[in-house]
């Protein structure tokens, strides 16, 4: 099918800011569908609020834009009730791990099967540019005018200590294989997370002095290498890309239901 | 070996935002900005159908359509 088969096209031109990485997230996970050959039917889509959060509109699949940070939350409802639908959870970095920062480690912790996307453009941009949990130590923000002193989460390494069963990195630039990484992790059974790397030239960008969204790109392609590569043990302050996490354990739905099985024979 | 051939590039200028992506990052510069900031293709006939400008464009402003499939001359 083609991209515009998926889309609600009504609501296009799309809210965000020329060059917003959110929509090359959009892009590249209808790819990923398209190469999947799923139906738009056999797809529900649960999002939270903020710029990330829109995506769940423009997408012509079941579609549900519910509470901030509690999208993982609905997410597990429908997922119990309708196991073989495929829940896909598409955040923000605000969205996932400050508002629903306990939603996100425990759904991970269950593994249930769905995918979470973490559009992480380190900041709030629907409200107006507030540094987020994933901005880091020395970043400016509308909240944060002498730089922020928080340090920032490892979305990699925090979804793996709470249990993801598939844990995967990547960023806008690199669409191919955010592509690739967004099929695998749809396909996974389990709770699987990956995180976008994504860029907000309107209030990261600029207060930041990092430039429009083409020097944010070039920005995200010169910090990051894949794992394990020669260039991470020269310098191990590059950030890495790919699969970090790919186990298999007992899948929370399923778990329940051989629970409810067992309840109703009485053993 | 089969190789893809341009049909054309079909940009959509109601969602095209002008942010400039599909252009600086095409290996070939096929693309340029036009004097109302909307992507354009300029040297259609460099296009080597990757597709690059199509995945990475936030608007889904961009379509490279190919020809069908053709064999490519090795004689």
């Amino acid at each position: 099918m083609a991209v515009k088969d998926y889309i609600r096209e009504r609501f296009f031109p799309h809210i965000w800011c020329p060059g917003c990485g959110h929509g090359i997230v959009l892009n590249g996970l209808i790819r990923a569908v398209e190469k999947l050959g799923v139906q738009k039917n056999e797809i529900v889509m649960v999002s939270g609020i903020g710029c990330s959060a829109r995506i769940a509109g423009y997408l012509d699949f079941h579609t549900m834009h519910t509470l901030h940070g509690r999208a993982l939350g609905f997410a597990t409802g429908i997922k119990l009730s309708r196991p073989e639908l495929k829940v896909i959870v598409p955040m923000g970095d605000g969205d996932a791990l400050a508002i629903g920062g306990n939603h996100f480690i425990h759904a991970a912790r269950r593994n249930i099967d769905m995918t979470a996307i973490v559009m992480n453009n380190r900041i709030y941009g629907m409200t107006g540019g507030q540094y987020s949990p994933l901005s880091g130590y020395g970043i400016l923000a509308s909240t944060a005018p002498y730089t922020s002193v928080d340090q920032s989460f490892d979305i990699v390494q925090l979804a793996a200590a709470a249990g993801a069963t598939f844990v995967a990195r990547t960023t806008a630039y690199h669409i191919q294989q955010m592509i690739e990484l967004l099929q695998e992790a749809i396909l996974h059974k389990g709770f699987s997370v990956v995180e976008v790397m994504s860029q907000c030239p309107t209030y990261f960008g600029r207060r930041n002095r990092e430039g429009d969204a083409v020097a944010m790109l070039k920005h995200m392609q010169k910090i990051t290498t894949p794992i394990g590569s020669k260039a991470k043990a020269e310098h191990p302050e590059l950030i890495e890309r790919g699969v970090f996490v790919r186990k298999e354990l007992p899948e929370y739905c399923e778990a329940y239901d051989t629970i409810i099985r067992r309840a109703k024979e009485g053993k | 070996m089969a190789k893809r051939k341009l049909k054309e590039h079909r940009i959509n200028r109601e969602w095209c935002k002008g942010c400039g992506i599909c252009i600086e990052f095409c290996a070939k510069k096929v693309l340029e900005m036009d004097q109302e900031d909307k992507a354009q293709a300029v040297r259609p006939e460099d296009c080597v159908v990757c597709k690059l400008c199509e995945m990475r464009c936030p608007d889904l402003a961009i379509e490279v359509v190919a020809e069908e499939e053709v064999e490519e001359d090795i004689g």
